[in-house]
């Protein structure tokens, strides 16, 4: 039977951590993409970005957010935008947060929409679960994906990420 | 997820004009669950996928129900259709930038009402999250996907019917 639900690259963090993940030379050959994330911050921070190509413009977002007391909704507006949770350092020990991305028809000549689901937990009154509308207004098939976190600060060790090409036929 | 047989491609439509609904129909029972990923837009702008589902053929009586919770940049909000002739899903935009996935859990059992998930992404709208049911016992073979407003879904939407195996 066909190999449709393919890992194309994966990514383990190392001891010191990083500042970002990167998969580069993405091959054109699947339908879809899927990031499926586990991630801490090496200081306080609860997002990530998704860069596409290197690019730091045309990308716009809508989130919906919900704290464990109350849901909210906003736009980010970065470039890149937020599109994924990432574990706060001050939230429990060992834990990470978890997402998905998922990037459909990434090598087409339209603009590129994808989603976000992230959730991340905490032993307190706070923790957040967010999901993400994003869309990357260039026609330019993906290439190459730099998962970054927030304020610039690191990812710690053991993060992982994996990446996924989904093929329709 | 294991690689292959798990995540198998039932039916893929590429709309290459501008159409009233898509329809995967002959649906096989040998999957667990099924999932639609939609890269889709209308004639109108954004709205909602209605999803009505059947076996042999499409359900069009009040047996649907959907519970939905959205965020629009500004504020979240959450509501509930009863008693309708459709479920409701994913989103749609006036190009394709928007995108969407429904789930149907266990289509193919005959004693439990199904239940669906989705998920909507529409960046220049919405992010919206739904759990929809059909008050039927019948396994599910065929669906149809029409938009909210009853506009056409216009030429390049994309929709990809997936069979997800247990194992």
């Amino acid at each position: 039977m066909a190999n449709t639900y393919t890992l194309i690259a994966s990514s383990t963090v190392g001891a010191g951590g990083a500042s970002n993940i990167e998969f580069t030379s993405i091959p054109s050959t699947y339908t879809d993409l899927k990031l499926v994330t586990s991630l801490r911050m090496s200081s306080s921070g609860q997002w990530y970005t998704l860069k596409f190509n290197n690019s730091t413009s045309t990308y716009s977002d809508r989130y919906l957010l919900g704290s464990g007391s109350s849901a909210a909704s906003g736009i980010d507006g970065g470039q890149p935008a937020l599109a994924g949770s990432a574990e706060d350092s001050t939230y429990t020990a060992n834990t990470f947060a978890n997402s998905e991305n998922y990037i459909p028809n990434y090598t087409s000549s339209n603009y590129k929409s994808y989603s976000g689901d992230g959730v991340q937990e905490n032993n307190a009154t706070a923790s957040y679960m967010a999901f993400w509308a994003n869309l990357w207004s260039t026609t330019s098939a993906i290439t190459s994906i730099k998962i970054e976190a927030q304020g610039g600060v690191n990812f710690v060790q053991y993060s992982t990420a994996y990446l996924y090409g989904i093929s329709n036929s | 997820m294991a690689a292959g047989s798990t995540y198998t491609p039932i039916a893929t439509t590429t709309l290459g004009s501008n159409q009233a609904s898509v329809t995967f129909s002959g649906i096989s029972g040998s999957y667990t669950d099924l999932i639609i990923w939609t890269n889709a837009a209308n004639t109108a702008g954004n709205a909602a996928i209605k999803v009505q589902v059947g076996n042999s053929s499409i359900d069009t009586g009040s047996n649907y129900s959907t519970t939905y919770l959205y965020g629009n940049g500004s504020t979240a909000t959450s509501g509930r259709t009863t008693s309708a002739t459709s479920m409701i899903a994913a989103r749609t935009a006036s190009t394709l930038t928007a995108n969407g996935y429904i789930t149907l859990q266990n289509y193919s059992n005959t004693t439990t009402y199904k239940t669906m998930l989705s998920r909507g992404n529409a960046a220049n709208e919405m992010a919206v999250a739904y759990v929809g049911l059909w008050r039927s016992t019948s396994a599910i073979n065929i669906i149809t996907l029409t938009d909210e407003n009853a506009n056409n879904f216009i030429s390049g939407s994309t929709f990809t019917l997936y069979g997800i195996a247990a194992a």
